[in-house]
Parts: C-alpha cells; sequence; structure tokens
C-alpha cells in the first residue's frame, strides 16, 4: 500500500467548510499539524503486510442483525415540537434554504 | 439523445428503515417520528427485515445480482435530514447487474438497485410558494427514514418512448413484486432523468444534464425532449453543455438549471459504524424469489397465448392485453376462458368494461364476473345487458349476474320472447320481409332496428340474425 499524501492546510479548510466549522488562520495551522499526527499514527497500518487479509467494515464479526417489520409506539408531537426553536403548522420552521436537496 | 433512469421507490413495510416509525403516507404532520428518524444523539439504527426482503424481491424481479452489501453515510447540511446524513449503500450495493426487457424486447441494464432511507418533507414557505425566494421552511420527519430502493438503469435508452416504456413496465414490476404501490401521485416512486445528447449512434456520450421533479410519466417524456432540444440548440450555436442539476418545470414545461456539478456536493461517505453488513445467503435468495408472483411480461405472455388459441391476436387486442395487465385484471381474463368463455370476448369486456373500475372489479368475486361473461357468451344476455349488469355489480360490490339480470327484466328476452318480438317486426312490414327474402342482406340491419327498438336495445343481436334465419327458412 503506497503511503498516504500528507494532509495539507487547504484539505483542513476544505474539511472544515464541508462541516460549516470556521477556523481562524491560527486554528488552521493548529488543526492540520494535530490531524497530521492523528493521521501518520493510523498511517503505520499501511507499513504492516496485510495481503490475504479481508478488508473489515466493522470491528465485529456479526452480519444481518435486523429486527421484524412491527411499530412501536412513536414520540409525543407536542413534547418533539416544543424542543424545537420554531415551530408552525405542526412542523418545524427552519430558516430559508438557498437551493434545492442533494 | 442517451437517456438513464434513477427512480427511487419507496417499499410498502408497515414501518420505517431503522426504526419502528409506521411508514403511512398521508399521516398528520411529525406524528410518526422518534428519536431516531429525528437524529438525537444516542439513538441508533436497526434495519427492518421486511424493507430487505422486499429490496431482494425487486434484485430478482429486475434479474440482478443480490450481494453481500454494506451501508455508508452519506454526509450533507439540508434539514430534510435531522441526522445531517442519509444512510444509504454506496459502493457495495444489494442488487447489481440486472436488466430489464421493455415489452417490446428492447433491453435496458440496471447498473444497480440500492435501499436507502428517504428524507423528511420540506415546504417552502414565503411569497412565491418555491425554492428560490422562500423566507423560510417547514419539516415534516414522517418521511424521513422510510424504506426506498434507488434503481439505477445503464444510459441505455436512446428515445423519450423507451424511457416511458421504461418507467410504466418497471412500475409494473414493482407493484407486481409487492414491493411498492406505485403511485407516482403520491410520491411513492421518484423518477430522475440524465439526458444527454450526440451527433451519431457511435459518437462518445455528450454531457449530461440530470432532470429532478418528474411526477408522471407524461412529464418524464415532455422534460427529456425539452432537454434534448435545448441541449442541441446550445451545440449548433457553438456553446457547450455544462453538466448540472435542472429542475422540470411543468407548468412553463421547460427545465431550469439548479446546480452545476463545478459546485457539486462532497458527501464525505464512510461506513455507517451502527450497522453491520447485509449478507444475504443463497438460501435466504431462494425463500424471497419463491415469493415473488408472475411477473408482468409473463402476464402478458399468458394472455396472447389464448388469443393465440383463438386465431391470433389483433393490434388493439395487444393493446387491451396491455391495459389489462397494467390494472392487474388479467386472472379475470384467464379465469373466463377457463370456464369457456372465448377469450376475444373476455379480454375485450375486460379491457373496455371491467377497466373502467379496475378496483372495484379487483374486489369482485370472479366467479360472479366469469358467470356474467358466460351468460353474454351463450346468448343468454346481450352486450349491451350484460355491461349494465356490470355496471350494477360493481354498485353493489358483488351479487349473482344472472338475479340482477331478472331484476332488471332482462329475463324478458328469452328465446320465445325474442322469436315473437321479431315475428311481429317480420309481420309489420311485409314489403321489407318480401325484399330480404329474395336476397336483399341489407334488410337484416332494418329487422335487427326494429328489433332494437321494441326492447330497447335487451335482444341480442346475433339471436336476432338466427332468428330472421330461421323464419326465411
Amino acid at each position: 500500500m503506497a503511503e498516504p499524501a500528507r494532509l495539507t492546510r487547504e484539505d483542513v479548510a476544505h474539511v472544515a467548510s464541508l462541516a460549516r466549522l470556521h477556523l481562524t488562520e491560527d486554528e488552521l495551522d493548529l488543526y492540520t499539524q494535530q490531524l497530521a499526527e492523528v493521521l501518520d499514527h493510523a498511517a503505520d497500518v499501511a507499513s504492516l503486510d496485510l495481503a490475504g487479509v479481508a478488508p473489515t467494515a466493522h470491528a465485529m464479526a456479526v452480519t444481518n442483525v435486523l429486527r421484524t417489520d412491527e411499530p412501536h409506539p412513536c414520540l409525543d408531537r407536542d413534547e418533539v415540537l416544543a424542543q424545537a426553536p420554531s415551530v408552525e403548522d405542526h412542523r418545524f420552521r427552519v430558516p430559508r434554504i438557498l437551493g434545492e436537496a442533494p | 439523445m442517451v437517456i438513464g433512469l434513477e427512480v427511487h421507490c419507496e417499499l410498502k413495510t408497515a414501518t420505517k428503515l431503522f426504526c419502528g416509525c409506521p411508514n403511512m403516507f398521508g399521516d398528520e404532520p411529525n406524528t410518526n417520528v422518534c428519536p431516531n428518524c429525528l437524529g438525537l444523539p444516542g439513538s441508533l439504527p436497526v434495519l427492518n427485515q421486511r424493507a430487505v426482503e422486499l429490496a431482494m424481491a425487486i434484485g430478482t424481479a429486475l434479474h440482478c445480482d443480490i450481494r453481500a452489501s454494506t451501508f455508508h453515510r452519506k454526509n450533507y447540511f439540508y434539514p430534510d435530514q435531522a441526522k445531517d446524513y442519509q444512510i444509504s449503500q454506496y459502493d457495495e450495493p444489494l442488487n447489481v447487474d440486472g436488466h430489464l426487457d421493455l415489452p417490446d424486447g428492447f433491453r435496458v441494464g440496471i447498473e444497480r438497485a440500492h435501499m436507502e432511507e428517504d428524507t423528511g418533507k420540506t415546504t417552502h414557505a414565503g411569497t412565491s410558494g418555491r425554492i428560490h425566494g422562500a423566507d423560510y421552511s417547514l419539516v415534516d420527519y414522517n418521511r424521513s427514514g422510510v424504506p426506498l430502493v434507488e434503481i439505477v438503469s445503464r444510459p441505455d435508452m436512446r428515445t423519450a418512448d423507451q424511457a416511458r416504456a421504461y418507467v410504466t413496465e418497471l412500475r409494473a414490476i414493482l407493484v407486481a413484486s409487492g414491493a411498492s404501490d406505485g403511485k407516482m401521485e403520491e410520491g411513492s416512486m421518484r423518477v430522475d432523468a440524465n439526458v444527454s445528447v450526440r451527433p451519431g449512434p457511435d459518437d462518445p456520450f455528450g454531457t449530461r444534464c440530470e432532470i429532478k421533479n418528474l411526477n408522471s410519466v407524461r412529464s418524464l417524456g415532455r422534460a427529456i425532449e425539452y432537454e434534448a432540444e435545448r441541449q442541441i440548440a446550445l451545440l449548433e450555436s457553438g456553446e457547450r453543455v455544462v453538466q448540472q442539476t435542472r429542475h422540470w418545470d411543468e407548468g412553463a414545461g421547460r427545465t431550469q438549471a439548479l446546480r452545476s456539478k463545478e459546485d457539486a456536493y462532497d458527501y464525505r461517505y464512510f461506513l455507517e459504524p451502527d450497522l453491520v453488513p447485509l449478507v444475504p445467503d443463497a438460501e435466504w435468495i431462494r425463500a424471497v424469489a419463491d415469493t415473488l408472483g408472475m411477473m408482468p411480461a409473463e402476464r402478458r405472455a399468458r394472455l396472447t397465448e389464448l388469443l393465440d388459441e383463438g386465431g391470433g391476436a389483433t393490434r388493439s387486442q395487444l393493446l387491451q392485453v396491455a391495459t389489462v395487465v397494467e390494472l392487474r385484471l388479467d386472472d379475470l381474463v384467464v379465469e373466463a376462458v377457463a370456464a369457456g368463455v372465448p377469450s376475444a370476448l373476455a379480454l375485450a369486456r375486460t379491457a373496455n368494461e371491467a377497466a373502467t373500475d379496475a378496483d372495484a372489479a379487483r374486489a369482485l368475486d370472479p366467479k360472479s364476473y366469469v358467470e356474467l361473461l358466460t351468460l353474454e357468451a351463450n346468448g343468454s344476455l346481450s352486450a349491451t345487458q350484460a355491461k349494465a349488469v356490470l355496471a350494477e355489480l360493481f354498485v353493489l360490490g358483488g351479487g349473482d349476474p344472472a338475479a340482477i339480470a331478472r331484476d332488471k327484466g332482462f329475463e324478458a328476452m328469452s328465446e320465445d320472447s325474442l322469436a315473437a318480438t321479431v315475428g311481429e317486426a317480420v309481420a309489420a312490414h311485409p314489403d321489407e320481409w318480401a325484399r330480404f327474402c329474395e336476397g336483399d342482406d341489407k334488410l337484416a340491419g332494418f329487422f335487427t332496428m326494429l328489433v332494437m327498438k321494441a326492447t330497447r336495445g335487451q335482444a341480442n343481436g346475433k339471436a336476432v340474425a338466427a332468428e330472421l334465419r330461421r323464419l326465411k327458412g
């Protein structure tokens, strides 16, 4: 497995914008360094010989965890909507959306 | 023109994909919600077995390979998902590499049919009522987490007609497999179209645009034709097609740009850590396949064979076959023919009359329907009378056709009564009768009309003709 490319400041800025995080210039420097250290640690795995080891999707070797198609009681609507900052017509009222759903 | 279609189909389960909230269209807003589908901290998804089996049924019906699969988080910020991600299948979908044959035999490849959860329903409030210019949005999470299968075709279609035929046939297959109610108007089946154009059939594919908001088969055809012409006009004037998502405006009859792929979303897909892989074994796949009913293509072939036995199907009869199968009334035709009713009569009565109220026809006891067609086939009821009795059966929700016919006074038209009426008509018009006897066959129609008038349309045309021939000797 090839050595992963080193994390750049631009990568961190991009990921932060995707996560809607606003970072200062100082924070960008700090997180670039800290995240790179985390990734370096994870990259140690790449030095292992994993030929013949199947990729795992999960830490536990468990598959097909299923439930039967039976309804359960739902939450009380008044209680649910009482948690929201803004409600109209029994719906959650949210700020204006630019563009449509992805 | 090159077309590929993505069809989202809501599965007909009792509950949502990852929680036990009811999967119910049209309920009061935000009544079918729980910590899971509201994305509350600490809630964990658990996969619905029935949803998996319906997804496998779709895969089987579309001749896909059903494989071990995993779930991913598709991350994006939009209030239709309270969690800020949608759980979907990404690089390891449940169903891959299938196909769908259109009624004319054209084969459309199916790239994949994967499982995912539906989003909540947003209503854009404000002055314009549209997305652009809305002041705020209202969200109902009843639909959030409803199980979906997204069926992605290969870009194999070349005309709007093929796209229409594909969606119509796919809808029939989804309904026949029990996976969906196929109601496009309620959004339980939603279609996005990828359209591109190129100079000739051997040229590489052009830049494509994805069209959203196609709420009917009619919209789909119109939108594809509009979009192809828009792209051709761009290219012919020396401009280029920009890869983008476009919204179909049914009222204006055109597509409008929503966003360009240049600023495409980065969904940061990663494996859903709260779900384990879904690995169907051969035994489970076989068990699901065994529950699948007959598919539409097989049903059409079954009716066409019945017509072949009766001398071959005409063009209009093939259309009747398509109608009857689409409305799931074909079992009625098969049962009637098995009871001795001529296939042409059984098909015509089902496609023309029963089809006008398919719900009532499906709810009817097939025995009543077959009995009615038998009465018409053996001449006890005229076509007009049979139609009247059928209408009454629909109103009553069933019953004994012979008794209904008696109540309507149709039984008076026995052989004796018919003979008497024909005799009266003949006696009243001796000149015409003489000419008829001398070989003027056109006058058969004249006498039939008189009898029909006297019986207010209750006489059987064939029986009148037979009686006229008998009198003529």
